[in-house]
């Protein structure tokens, strides 16, 4: 193979493709800036696909999140979403959902209140946004349908039967039943992306229908695992619809699965039509802050490739994703160093008890940054006057117990490419 | 001296209750059983709850010993020898290497083979560089190396096949979550024990002819519901570590007087380092820390320096039950690992009988003695046939064996026999064979006692992902129709972590995390209620 070092100048530099490093690429694009995204998406195919803003306000499940955010800025004024206004999560949440569904997979449209949505297990969990393949499943709930929910032989890991006894306290009219997928049902293992691939061909979603009509044997809804397509899941699913003529909704199957996969693929297809110069791939390998602008150098299989740009922003998630980095007994900012707000020692970073309420202080850790969302060093200084941070690489919260991930993603995101712009634009 | 159990409980006769399912427990059942005798073992959680579960599987060639205890040294050899004849399939004859390290006392050292020859145990005087050309794991800095027969052992495929065995010869049977309350004692005899079911709460009446303590760390206190005091422990908490991948094809041992991280042991596909030892006073709620684990890895890195860079995946600690010798005061080291039987006739009962102490390569031993007592109280004359007697296998209880998972399902070739835990590659039928036949096996079976008897969240993602695959499948055979099944997810989840914790860095933190992700964010275990509702509060209506 050829290799030649290529170079890309953007106003712009997104680093991770996480939900926060993409809102802020489309944020940015939407204000005119010319950028380059980089940075692997390894953790996105884990997403559900449920947009949450802030599900749990310390002591439980919160219905109203705007509540829970008013509550959040008297006790954690630290904490990212504090310190960002109303109005500006609003905005946020609601174009980032809406710029989803111009992209070609539509969402409900962020409301007062938070919406109780399906898990794998038949638990429910509060979010604030649901794709729109997801959602008759509130509404079926609400007037209590009689629902069938459905399972595919050999589909391991997602148990119609496993749903409904976890659900029917909350749900009484719910049955479950095995269905074999159109030749895939010879018992042997199947996948539900292949699936949902084969479910873009209007041939496999007759014969679906075809098979499920019979068996709703009077049901008035029908929840199945989320494989009603890949690149066109709201056609996929309004066909089924009418195919079958009740509503039907998707519930995720357990990460890695079809919806998060879809978000990848989405914006893999979406971002370079937007403008946006996108190496999701391969994570950078040095970054250097030289007076003339920002030089960040990766490598693909084609050889390196440099990118040049005026600010830069850093949305490379936690751990899972690589932005922080465990050593025996201190965690580390893992590209650049930089210094991370922590607990002293492994024997403080958990608590003893995994399921403890108040949650670990591992997951407080990260990245300090300043009212402009620009990182700080040790000494409390901006580490340069071109760099800021934003989604789940910053210290203060506590997405996983919280349940507030794609709301500090997509909110700290706007906030720092807002920060950021000027400098972008002096470059 | 006590109320009669009240009418309406279920009542069981045998001829011996044996009290504690560790590997002597579950030894002394299947002993007896090979004499004919009919036995109930119950144990307040499982199989292997205690030390059983917690140590390194050592199968000791006894060159541990030889310099402090050679009574101890010479035992152990000759249990290896004979449990390698009868349960091959649970012993790896991988062998074992002592090696002393630049810094560690040479004189001591070089006493090793004569105290080796002493207690009967071979011994062979390798060079560093011979013992490096054995194992390329270890330091360069080896000062002297000895060979010797170590061997290990899967000490739950031997307390499985201990009950299954008796449950063949004699349909004893064993109760797991059966905690003993108390004793009715009469005219200087136990003759009946009244148990609880730790999850129903139901009552349990046991007569039993003979009553047998081997609950190990837990020995004490039994003996005292008898009104015994004559059994004196020293609890020693030890902690282990695993690591990901095996390091090393033998046994290796610091040859030093004993110390922590000073032995690396093989256990299939995966090593174990260990082991600290401090007193403790509680012998419950025993989990490992960071500083131990820190302390292991430092420790053990000078005989093997890739323990430094090693990925582990969990840790685990232990209760050693040491009996207090007068001279060796509170030092859980200088304690004997001897055992003893005590008959608890100077106490006044004809009936019971404790053996306490000793370690796992010398259950058979301990379980020969006990027999022997308690076959002569019942004026049983059959002799004692662990010996030479093999211990049979079977399909509900060979799934503890790294890698014979993988092997079978390959084997078999069944496509829809889906893999439910892909670290370990555990087939559903796995699962199945071990919820309708394994010893312990009832409805509704909890993961943990699943994964007890399989390898199911032992790899690297330490049940994070597999525990909600067995779940599920447990849903399909409907096992559950409740959140029950859901809740014992979400315990076993919390159990790991307990070991999880302690290494998480490096590689291992990114899986600790998603598997927090996984667990609270997105299914809410940290909400589940137990009261039978989905979450503790909601407070939310649909619209």
């Amino acid at each position: 193979m050829i290799k030649e070092s290529r170079s890309h100048k953007a106003q712009l530099l997104v680093i991770g493709s996480g939900f926060a490093g993409i809102a802020a690429s489309l944020f940015a694009r939407a204000r005119g800036l010319t950028v380059a995204q980089v940075g692997h998406s390894g953790a996105m195919a884990f997403t559900t696909g449920y947009l949450d803003l802030l599900g749990h306000d310390g002591a439980g499940f919160a219905d109203d999140p705007w509540q829970a955010l008013v509550r959040l800025r008297e006790n954690e004024p630290r904490h990212p979403l504090a310190r960002i206004a109303e109005s500006d999560i609003r905005a946020a949440l609601t174009g980032f959902a809406k710029t989803l569904g111009e992209m070609g997979l539509g969402y409900t449209v962020p409301g007062s209140h938070n919406l109780l949505a399906l898990t794998p297990a038949g638990t429910l969990k509060p979010t604030l946004a649901m794709p729109l393949t997801m959602e008759p499943a509130i509404a079926a709930r609400a007037r209590g349908l009689d629902t069938l929910v459905i399972d595919f032989i050999g589909l391991n890991g997602f148990s119609a039967r496993e749903v409904v006894a976890n659900l029917s306290p909350r749900w009484p009219r719910l049955r479950a039943l095995r269905v074999g997928f159109p030749d895939m049902d010879s018992g042997a293992e199947v996948y539900a992306e292949v699936m949902a691939r084969a479910l873009e061909v209007p041939a496999t979603r007759q014969r679906l229908a075809e098979r499920l009509g019979p068996l709703l044997d009077g049901a008035q809804a029908l929840g199945m695992p989320a494989i009603l397509g890949m690149h066109r899941p709201d056609h996929v699913h309004r066909e089924l619809q009418s195919q079958l003529g009740v509503p039907v909704f998707e519930i995720p199957t357990m990460p890695p699965a079809v919806p998060g996969v879809r978000l990848r693929e989405l914006f893999e297809i979406q971002l370079p039509q937007r403008g946006i110069v996108f190496e999701p791939q391969h994570r950078v390998k040095s970054i250097e802050f030289q007076a003339q602008g920002i030089v960040a150098r990766l490598e693909d299989p084609f050889g390196e490739v440099i990118i040049e740009a005026a600010a830069a922003v850093l949305a490379t998630g936690r751990f899972t994703s690589g932005g922080l980095r465990a050593d025996p007994n201190r965690i580390r900012e893992a590209l650049m160093d930089l210094f991370v707000h922590q607990p002293e020692g492994r024997a403080n970073w958990y608590r003893a008890d995994y399921f403890d309420p108040r949650g670990h202080a591992i997951n407080r850790s990260g990245v300090s940054v300043d009212e402009q969302w620009r990182p700080l060093d040790a000494a409390g200084k901006p580490v340069d006057a071109r760099l800021f941070a934003a989604g789940s690489v910053l210290a203060h919260h506590d997405w996983i117990r919280q349940r507030c991930g794609a709301g500090l993603a997509i909110a700290t995101a706007c906030k720092a490419v807002e920060s950021a712009e000027r400098m972008a634009r002096s470059g | 001296m006590s109320a009669q159990p009240a009418t309406g409980d279920r009542v069981l006769e045998t001829d011996v209750l044996i009290v504690g399912g560790g590997v002597t427990g579950t030894g002394v059942m299947r002993d007896l059983a090979l004499r004919g005798i009919h036995c109930v073992l119950i144990d307040r959680r499982d199989l292997n709850a205690g030390a059983s579960g917690g140590n390194h599987g050592l199968l000791h060639s006894g060159g541990r010993y030889v310099a402090g205890d050679p009574a101890t040294a010479a035992e152990c050899r000759r249990e290896a020898d004979i449990l390698k004849a009868v349960a091959p399939e649970c012993v790896e004859a991988c062998g074992g290497l002592f090696v002393a390290v630049e810094g560690d006392d040479p004189a001591f050292a070089a006493r090793f083979p004569q105290h080796c020859l002493a207690a009967g145990i071979e011994c062979a005087a390798i060079t560093p560089a011979e013992a490096r050309a054995l194992e390329p794991c270890l330091s360069e800095r080896l000062i002297a190396a000895y060979a010797v027969p170590d061997a290990t052992i899967d000490p739950f495929r031997i307390t499985l096949e201990n009950v299954n065995h008796a449950q063949q010869l004699t349909r004893s049977v064993f109760l797991a979550h059966t905690r003993l309350e108390r004793f009715v004692i009469e005219h200087g005899l136990l003759t009946s024990a009244i148990c609880r079911d730790t999850r129903g709460g139901e009552t349990t009446v046991i007569r039993a002819r003979q009553v047998v303590n081997a609950a190990g760390a837990w020995a004490m206190q039994v003996a005292r519901l008898a009104g015994c005091n004559d059994v004196d422990l020293l609890y020693s908490k030890g902690t282990l570590i695993v690591s990901n991948a095996r390091i090393g094809g033998r046994v290796i041992n610091r040859l030093r007087p004993p110390g922590d991280g000073d032995i690396l042991v093989p256990g299939g596909t995966v090593s174990l380092l260990g082991t600290t030892s401090q007193t403790v006073a509680d012998v419950d709620d025993i989990h490992p820390t960071a500083a131990e684990v820190d302390h292991l890895i430092a420790e053990g890195a000078a005989m093997v320096p890739q323990i430094a860079r090693t990925r582990f995946v969990r840790a685990y600690s232990g209760v050693r039950p040491l009996l207090k010798a007068a001279a060796a005061g509170a030092d859980g080291r200088k304690a004997s690992r001897g055992f003893t039987l005590f008959d608890h006739e100077a106490e006044g009962l004809a009936n019971f009988a404790t053996v306490a102490g000793g370690k796992l390569t010398t259950f058979r031993l301990m379980a020969e003695q006990t027999g022997d007592l308690v076959a002569r109280r019942l004026g049983n004359a059959e002799p004692c046939k662990t010996g030479t007697a093999p211990l049979p296998s079977g399909d509900a209880i060979r799934w503890t064996e790294p890698g014979f998972a993988p092997r079978y399902w390959a084997a078999r070739r069944q496509p829809g026999d889906l893999i439910v835990c892909e670290c370990e590659m555990v087939p559903a039928s796995a699962i199945d064979a071990i919820v309708e036949n394994a010893p312990g096996a009832e409805s509704r079976m909890s993961l943990s006692a699943i994964a007890m008897r399989s390898r199911v969240g032992k790899g690297s993602c330490q049940g994070a992902f597999c525990s909600l695959r067995v779940t599920s499948h447990l849903y399909d055979r409907g096992d559950y129709d409740s959140s029950e099944g859901l809740r014992n997810a979400r315990d076993f989840v919390a159990r790991r972590f307990k070991g999880v914790a302690p290494v998480a860095w490096g590689e291992h933190l990114p899986q600790l995390e998603l598997a927090e992700a996984l667990h609270c964010a997105l299914l809410g275990l940290d909400q589940l209620d137990d009261n039978g509702g989905v979450h503790a509060r909601t407070g939310m209506q649909p619209p």
